[in-house]
């Protein structure tokens, strides 16, 4: 099965969600939007014509504040088929002031997503609604911030160990617009 | 060399008690079995076959109450601090720390973006001897032995405050 052929099938499946497939690209997506991920993850793990049956990855990217859009990729497979899928969705990003964006969780469909969705969480500060256990995998549970976000500061200190390499000076203006 | 005769006579050795007491402790630095990355693995191998570091007394030892000497092999991380700084106050005194490798040196490739890396354990503990090295060689590790072991050998321990106290009560008791 081609990549148009299941693109077909989801856009007859989901009409209202407007998905549209990217390929200018050498890997070819779905962009899904957010809030229906979880139902396309659903069907496209029980059609029994497409049967993705496995997760292998849940990548999670920062556009930064220029953008203003955070991204998740998820990547799948049908093992029975021999089939390969990118999922895309993009959603807006939150500010210092703002909560944390929100996305479905897909752990319920597939154990594996709880700890891809955790360490997206941890890294990246993208929470998801309904995951059963959605703590730090990573990073120590006191820690402040999400370090691979573009406009991230390390703290000061840590349990009272300066973080930074020049401890107890004072940070120098950065240069990187993410964080004017 | 002259040729000696064991003749199974008693010899003498005139030393003091400073001098055996070091001697007894650089003769058997017991490490405690912990790597943190791939320092770990070139100290493995130190401790293996090829290099044995059972022929200076050194031999890894399960528990922190067991031992020595720490060697902190690889990259401190903030979540590992507080481990690294607990098993450190459970070693009994007296006890050494060799930092072995740049990342527990001075935080090392992580120096300037890892904002998760502690930046030295010298941050966090006090360190005897640094052996440079991304990893160091097996070689390097055994230096960094011979250079704690040259600094016990000359290092006169203070007598500890009981046995003060208790010489005073003594002379007190003569005296009255």
């Amino acid at each position: 099965m081609t990549f148009q052929e299941i693109t077909d099938i989801i856009a007859g499946q989901f009409p209202e969600y407007a998905i549209t497939a990217e390929t200018k690209n050498p890997q070819p997506a779905l962009v899904v939007p957010a809030q229906g991920i979880a139902f396309v993850c659903r069907f496209l793990h029980e059609d029994e014509r497409l049967y993705f049956d496995y997760l292998a990855c849940i990548t999670a990217i920062d556009n930064g504040t220029a953008a203003d859009t955070m991204e998740l990729i998820y990547n799948l497979t049908s093992i029975p088929y021999g089939l390969n899928l990118t999922l895309k969705t993009v959603f807006p990003r939150n500010t210092a002031e703002t909560v944390l964006p929100s996305v479905p969780t897909v752990s319920h469909i597939w154990r594996t997503a709880d700890w891809h969705e955790r360490e997206a969480f941890d890294l990246m500060g993208i929470t998801f609604e309904g995951h059963p256990d959605l703590r730090r995998i990573l990073l120590p549970e006191d820690w402040e911030g999400h370090p691979l976000r573009k406009d991230y500061d390390a703290q000061e200190r840590y349990h009272g160990i300066y973080v930074r390499y020049e401890d107890g000076k004072e940070l120098e203006p950065s240069t990187n617009p993410d964080r004017a | 060399m002259s040729e000696r005769i064991k003749t199974g006579d008693g010899g003498i050795i005139l030393t003091n008690a400073e001098d055996l007491m070091n001697w007894a402790r650089l003769s058997s630095l017991w490490p405690m079995g912990f790597g943190l990355a791939c320092c770990a693995i070139e100290m493995m191998a130190t401790y293996a076959a090829n290099y044995d570091l059972e022929r200076f007394g050194i031999m890894p030892r399960p528990s922190p109450r067991q031992s020595d000497v720490m060697i902190v092999a690889g990259t401190v991380t903030f979540k590992m601090a507080d481990r690294i700084r607990r098993l450190y106050e459970q070693m009994p005194e007296p006890r050494y720390v060799i930092s072995m490798g740049s990342c527990s040196n001075c935080g090392g490739p992580y120096w300037e973006h890892g904002y998760h890396v502690v930046k030295g354990v010298d941050r966090i503990i006090p360190v005897d001897v640094y052996v440079p090295g991304c990893p160091p060689r097996p070689e390097a590790l055994i230096g960094g032995f011979m250079k704690l072991q040259e600094k016990i050998r000359g290092k006169q321990e203070p007598v500890p405050g009981l046995f003060l106290e208790m010489e005073a009560a003594g002379a007190q008791a003569v005296l009255s």
